[in-house]
């Protein structure tokens, strides 16, 4: 028995051609089927291996290997410490281990050692020698590299003590940053594929679906439709052949959560698809993943690959006679497939248009077979309902909303990452307390939730409980759940503008509302940016918004006005500033800027003059410059260049 | 004198037709197909999208209409390093726009261009889902964060 997934002597007949259903159960309190000292203690040693006891004197090093913390160097961390491991003789007591993401993106590479859970930060290679000799030599710890605290200045010692992970719930997340999602062994050792198992011999397929209709879990993907009536549809639609699809088409600026799932939790999605499979009776699945996603879809290969090999995935699952494929596709790059109708199309290989509904796909899906649809998070959810029962999950949460939610935290706020946390929390504790407040101690402006169809809200909403009602009250939606924060130096017109720009290009051209529409909006928008709008601007474009929202096929045109509307009822001073005034009053649009050098703080320094590409700025040597507006191209080289502040935009 | 760009057409034929060989008979293979003779030449001239509408059996329109719709495929031949710099809603309020101006101006080509000399393509991506470290680009499939404008333009000479 090498690996966990072994099996540990020739009692064991386990194999894919010869299933046996006690397979997953046995891997963590087997042997079952017979009495062997030996077998049971290998199996206990390689569990203490990956999950190490609290008291070990091993010690095991996690380093985040996810898209963040491998951009910022993480990859070379992994090598430096076996070379430096060796180099103490220290290879068998300490082990390394790669993991995805865990969420706190900001701070990377990231590096816990366990069991004490110790959370160092920002590690460089250069770091390497002294983390070996002081911490795993000398029992140290290296208080430098640990997270310092940007409001009250105190280090947290263990990764639970950080404020950023102390006031979340992880529990789609609990696997991500801890296992080794490029080994099967660890899923399992971490209850993986019990709920599978569960479901197959414990339940029927009905009992499955109310389970999940008991937890109330609603669809991750943004629209929030309940996920249990979504797979009775399914179950009851009549068909020979179903398929169970995996929405990984994450195309929301700002929104990176089902990345990080399918790069540190991979199981995990291919179990809730399994179970999915077998609640609606399904036996092919496909996972639609952008192409942007690189790691995510080599991860998923690799975990479909492991799951076929132990006979997790294929024919006569666990000796249950459930059959069960995974196929991925990945996306060409078009938003508008993150759309259920328009994915399908793509899959089926064409372009990938949205089709008008009903039939709903739960009818007539792919290649016109019923077809259950769900996003990663959903699915990733599954699992954890059906091994802890429905009623567990529904006590978290709101009345409406229940379990958890990830976010994707970024914009202008302290913490940025992923973040996890029960439905009903306000955004004020996402953003102050798990955020750690705004950055550079800017005032708070507003907060985009949902993405290029979600709306932004201002201080005022701050205390709103998130959850799928009361965001579409308030003119933003849950969406995919990408949340920006902007501070004082954000335009609102301009984001508005920022958002109709991506909704015009992504816009497929099928249906006339949104390809003209959003055409018509963007200028709109564009001309207000640079000065030239006019009052009656205002009035047209929240008529056009509505006209789009009500007559569009699909969710992107639907949703494409939320922008705009949610500005326009929050923030129309902007608007009617940047068309009576002519002004900016976040110092952001271009053409509306003025800038002038303030002569008390200007030296003469000469450097503004010399960068102006356009001659605008003159002055003697020694002297206050200044600037003539009416050559100033208001290209900003002054600004950057001025090592005195004394240029100033207004 | 042999000419060493007659055996290189030869060897990217031969790949295509074990990727043919693959996709036989796979249903919903435009997608992939297109996807995997990309890979092979770097963009997808016509003749290779006519010979996948022969495999395929599809009017050429249908394979032209497809590789249109979607962003990552292209019809002109590209730099050797393709650079992607995000222009998603955390990089925006970051300052994304400046980090493109400075690389645009480094190479003198704007978007969905590519230098003379072949050595760069510019594009621009809606995110590239590694927000925390806004602003970001990727150059092929390295992810560069924290950026500004100056260290923006520093990275690309390290891509020959």
């Amino acid at each position: 028995m090498h690996t966990l997934m072994d099996r540990c002597c020739d009692k064991c007949t386990h194999s894919p051609a010869s299933p046996c259903k006690d397979y997953i159960l046995c891997r963590k309190t087997g042997p079952l089927c017979h009495d062997d000292e030996q077998c049971r203690r290998w199996r206990q040693d390689l569990l203490n291996s990956i999950n190490l006891p609290a008291d070990s004197d091993r010690r095991q090093i996690l380093i985040c290997a996810g898209t963040g913390c491998t951009s910022s160097g993480s990859r070379g961390l992994v090598d430096a410490l076996k070379t430096a491991l060796k180099e103490h003789g220290l290879e068998d007591k300490v082990s390394v281990k790669i993991t995805g993401c865990h969420g706190f993106c900001e701070q990377g590479p990231l590096m816990i050692i366990e069991p004490q859970k110790v959370f160092y930060t920002r590690v460089e290679t250069a770091d390497v020698p002294e983390i070996v000799e002081s911490h795993l030599v000398n029992g140290q710890v290296v208080e430098r590299l640990l997270y310092v605290d940007p409001t009250t200045g105190e280090r947290a010692r263990t990764y639970e003590t950080v404020p950023f992970y102390a006031r979340q719930k992880r529990l789609v997340l609990h696997n991500c940053g801890h296992i080794n999602p490029e080994n099967m062994a660890d899923y399992i050792a971490n209850d993986g594929y019990t709920a599978l198992t569960r479901a197959l011999f414990e339940l029927t397929p009905e009992q499955v679906i109310e389970e999940v209709k008991t937890s109330g879990l609603r669809g991750r993907g943004g629209a929030g439709f309940p996920t249990g009536m979504k797979w009775s549809f399914v179950r009851a639609a009549e068909g020979d052949k179903k398929y169970v699809v995996c929405n990984a088409d994450e195309g929301d600026p700002g929104a990176f959560m089902d990345r990080s799932v399918l790069e540190g939790d991979p199981h995990a999605v291919l179990e809730g698809m399994m179970i999915c499979g077998y609640a609606v009776g399904a036996d092919e699945g496909y996972i639609y993943v952008r192409a942007e996603y690189p790691l995510a879809i080599q991860r998923l290969k690799i975990a479909i690959a492991q799951a076929e090999e132990y006979g997790i995935l294929g024919d006569n699952i666990l000796n249950s006679g459930f059959n069960f494929r995974i196929k991925i596709k990945a996306g060409a790059g078009a938003f508008v497939c993150g759309e259920e109708t328009a994915l399908l199309t793509s899959i089926e290989g064409n372009r990938g248009m949205p089709r008008v509904r009903p039939p709903f796909p739960a009818q007539k899906g792919l290649w016109g077979k019923p077809t259950n649809l769900n996003n990663v998070e959903t699915y990733a959810n599954v699992p954890q309902i059906i091994r802890n029962g429905g009623a567990w999950y529904a006590a978290m949460g709101t009345e409406k909303s229940k379990g958890t939610k990830i976010f994707a935290l970024t914009g202008k706020v302290n913490n940025t990452g992923l973040v996890e946390v029960p439905m009903g929390i306000t955004m004020r504790e996402i953003i102050f307390d798990v955020g750690g407040g705004i950055r550079d101690g800017k005032k708070f402006k507003a907060v985009q939730i949902g993405g290029p169809s979600g709306g932004c809200l201002p201080d005022e909403q701050l205390d709103l409980p998130v959850d799928y009602d009361s965001l579409t009250a308030a003119g933003a939606i849950m969406g995919s759940g990408g949340l920006v924060v902007m501070d004082e130096t954000t335009c609102m017109v301009d984001v508005a503008r920022f958002f109709l720009n991506f909704t015009q290009a992504e816009s497929c051209g099928k249906c006339t509302p949104c390809r003209e529409g959003t055409k018509r909006m963007l200028e709109i928008l564009t001309r207000i940016c640079e000065g030239k709008g006019e009052m009656e601007d205002i009035d047209t474009l929240e008529r056009l918004a509505r006209v789009v929202k009500n007559t569009a096929l699909c969710g992107l045109g639907q949703t494409c006005p939320n922008p705009i509307l949610s500005t326009l009822r929050y923030f129309r001073d902007e608007y009617e500033a940047h068309i009576k005034d002519k002004r900016c009053p976040a110092h952001v649009c271009q053409a509306l800027l003025v800038y002038t050098i303030n002569p008390e703080k200007c030296t003469g320094c000469g450097n503004c003059a010399r960068s102006c590409p356009a001659g605008a700025i003159s002055g003697e040597k020694k002297q206050p410059h200044v600037i003539d507006a009416s050559r100033c191209i208001k290209c900003g080289n002054c600004l950057q260049k001025c090592k005195f502040g004394a240029v100033e935009k207004a | 004198m042999a000419c060493q760009c007659a055996q290189e057409e030869q060897k990217r034929q031969e790949a295509l037709a074990r990727v043919f060989e693959h996709y036989r008979g796979v249903k919903g293979a435009l997608i992939p197909l297109l996807q995997e003779a990309q890979e092979i030449y770097g963009y997808l001239p016509g003749e290779v999208m006519q010979k996948i509408s022969e495999e395929l059996k599809i009017p050429f329109s249908k394979t032209f209409g497809v590789a249109t719709f979607y962003a990552q495929f292209h019809l002109q031949p590209r730099g050797r390093n393709i650079i992607r710099v995000c222009q998603g809603t955390a990089c925006h309020v970051r300052g994304g726009a400046r980090v493109l101006e400075s690389v645009s101006e480094k190479l003198g080509v704007g978007k969905n261009e590519t230098t003379e000399d072949l050595r760069y393509t510019l594009e621009t991506v809606a995110c590239l889902g590694a927000c925390g470290l806004a602003p970001v680009m990727m150059v092929n499939d390295d992810t560069h964060g924290r950026l500004t404008p100056e260290r923006a333009a520093e990275i690309l000479d390290k891509y020959e």
